[in-house]
């Protein structure tokens, strides 16, 4: 191992290496090739998976949605087709009867009770809009995070307790209705024909988000007098607890409702539910393959770019010969001139993978500056250091092994046999 | 400083076997400058590539500064011919993207000498044969003569017992083959011996010693008067 460390050893490879330039930098351009495509997809991978991560950051990973429908079986002397409804002591229920649900939130939607949900007429001024309204618990925001601008709130229990007449109404609906410096909060706007006074302004969140910019909270208690819609509730948003699996607790609630409503057990269509965390891990499913595919081809890129090298090296000691019997005749020992297109190959090869490396992080960091600003799942595309270090192994390794190659040739060729006048 | 005893070599050749030494018995003392004769195919270049232990002997013996030369692995004989020996061929043989120095220098790299030591011996050889300014100079860029300079310098370098030549003036034009002889001879002046393996009269006359070889065995050995090249020059 002591040549590795010998100057010497070192400025007899970059002579070789620099003297051959065109050689050097066709090889070198194989390998930065691979190592370049192997950065950028398992950056862009992982850049994926961060983006998904962040996308799913703003609500519980492990919730689901429950809303009525009307029932696809007659079961207890009902007629098929009954329409069914979810009241706040479901609510109760769900919660005292199945014990890895963390929390429930019942929204009532504007409309519903009524014909239908509609957007309701919002005035401020000399400013109106049509808005999505909500009737919502404080638990909400356990389960969808919501972000509130400085110096607003979000519903609190006592607005529920004693059915106040404030609102969080979301970033459009700000925009639409007040002008750019002034400041909403404390502000009264008309809604449907109620004064309420603004307490907060929710942004919208980046990526998987439950409601838009453009809807606005009450309180359920607030919204349920208005509307005069009892207890009625539009649908449940339920978060489980961590580590318990979301898909069975989703079907114990669904047959424990159809329990409770005399719904026939299997009658599937009586409820509706949607479940986040399914599709979540049907997403991560999807992230996680895409890293490994990654991997491979970053992988089998990397390898044909190695074997390019090996390709180029074994030309070249054809061509060189004569430089290699002149070597021989003036001393080198058959390791030393195996060791010096070892460790050629092996330079070439890291000199690529470095300068790879680099063009990869400049493209990936390029990647993430365009796509800071657009709604893409896509943050932050960052190459482990463990994979990073990982590939230039696996390079030095295969350089090694692919520089083989081409030294044994250049042992096995004779002295005698180099120097013979052609 | 060379003995070599009843020296054979065959080469296979298909089913055939071609006999191309038959009993060579040679010594060569130090400070001797002797050209090796013959027509083509006499078996002068076999015995060349024996002598600096690019070949192996069949039969017989041969020692080289009292060790015998037998049974040498690829890295013994390597290190062998570091020592013992410089070799100036007649294409010149110079490393093509190496400059004249670094080619000069370029035996004392495989003896381990360091850079510094290696620059200023190899300054010192290129002036020696009349090359200093043309140092930093590739091959390329110097003329026929000027490179079988550079290749002599490089064979010195090493500070061999023993400097062997293979034609080192077959591929060059009278006058500069003079040129190089005289450059040859004024190294033997200093004490070193040299083997020239050459075809051409003219160049053995310039020897002090000629062996003539025919058909694999030595046809005549005779000391002569020395022409000293610098008369042509």
């Amino acid at each position: 191992m002591r040549f590795i460390f010998d100057s010497n050893t070192w400025q007899e490879i970059f002579g070789s290496i620099s003297k051959n330039k065109t050689r050097t930098v066709i090889t070198v351009i194989g390998v930065l090739w691979g190592i370049f495509i192997y950065i950028a997809l398992a950056g862009s991978a992982q850049g994926l998976n961060n983006g998904f991560d962040k996308a799913f950051k703003t609500v519980a990973m492990n919730s689901m949605f429950v809303w009525p429908q009307s029932t696809s079986m007659p079961h207890d002397g009902f007629k098929t087709g009954r329409q069914m409804d979810l009241r706040l002591n479901d609510v109760s229920t769900i919660q005292n009867r199945i014990q890895e649900v963390q929390y429930i939130a019942p929204r009532i939607r504007q409309g519903d009770g009524g014909p239908n949900s509609e957007p309701v007429y919002t005035v401020k001024g000399q400013k109106s809009g049509n808005y999505g309204l909500y009737g919502d618990y404080p638990v909400y925001t356990k389960i969808a995070t919501k972000k509130i601008y400085d110096g607003g709130r979000f519903i609190n229990e006592e607005d529920i307790e004693q059915a106040r007449k404030v609102i969080v109404i979301g970033e459009r609906v700000q925009q639409e209705l007040f002008e750019k410096d002034e400041d909403p909060i404390g502000a009264y706007i008309r809604v449907g024909t109620v004064y309420f006074q603004v307490v907060g302004v929710h942004k919208l969140a980046n990526g998987v988000s439950f409601d838009s910019d453009s809807d606005m909270f009450i309180p359920f208690t607030t919204h349920r007098k208005l509307y005069n819609t009892g207890d009625l509730v539009s649908y449940l948003c339920i978060a489980a607890y961590d580590d318990v699996d979301v898909v069975k607790v989703e079907k114990d609630i669904k047959a424990l409702l159809r329990s409770t409503k005399r719904v026939h057990p299997d009658d599937e269509r009586a409820f509706g539910s949607f479940n986040l965390g399914e599709a979540f891990g049907r997403t991560m499913d999807f992230a996680f393959g895409l890293t490994f595919m990654s991997l491979i081809v970053g992988i089998a890129t990397i390898l044909a770019g190695v074997i390019g090298i090996g390709n180029i090296l074994l030309i070249s000691v054809k061509e060189r010969t004569k430089e290699l019997g002149v070597r021989r005749a003036l001393g080198a020992t058959p390791s030393e001139v195996r060791n010096l297109i070892v460790l050629e190959s092996v330079f070439l090869t890291l000199i690529a993978g470095v300068l790879g490396i680099i063009l990869g992080a400049g493209v990936l960091s390029a990647i993430n500056a365009f796509t800071k600003d657009v709604d893409f799942p896509y943050t932050n595309p960052t190459v482990p250091i463990p994979y990073v270090l990982g590939a230039l192994v696996i390079m030095v390794v295969l350089g090694t092994l692919i520089g083989l190659i081409p030294a044994q040739r250049a042992v096995s060729i004779k002295p005698i046999d180099a120097l013979r006048e052609e | 400083m060379i003995e070599i005893k009843n020296l054979h070599k065959s080469y296979k050749m298909g089913s055939n076997s071609l006999h191309v030494l038959k009993g060579i018995n040679f010594s060569v003392e130090e400070g001797e400058l002797v050209a090796i004769m013959g027509s083509s195919g006499s078996g002068k270049s076999t015995l060349l590539n024996i002598l600096g232990m690019l070949d192996e002997l069949d039969e017989g013996s041969y020692d080289l500064d009292g060790v015998p030369i037998k049974n040498l692995n690829e890295t013994k004989a390597a290190n062998y011919r570091n020592k013992f020996l410089g070799f100036v061929f007649q294409s010149f043989n110079l490393i093509n993207y190496k400059s004249a120095m670094e080619n000069v220098a370029l035996p004392l790299y495989y003896q381990r000498v360091g850079r510094k030591e290696r620059q200023e011996k190899a300054l010192k050889y290129l002036d020696q044969v009349g090359l200093k300014e043309w140092a930093e100079h590739l091959p390329s860029e110097l003329s026929g003569g000027q490179k079988q300079r550079v290749a002599i310098a490089r064979a010195m370098a090493a500070e061999p017992k023993v400097l062997l030549a293979d034609e080192p003036t077959g591929a060059l034009d009278s006058k500069t083959s003079y040129e190089v002889m005289d450059l040859i001879q004024k190294i033997n002046d200093q004490g070193n011996t040299i083997l020239i393996v050459t075809h051409e009269p003219d160049i053995a006359d310039m020897c002090k010693r000629i062996v003539h070889l025919k058909d694999g065995i030595i046809l005549e050995d005779k000391k002569i008067k020395q022409v000293r090249a610098s008369e042509y020059v």
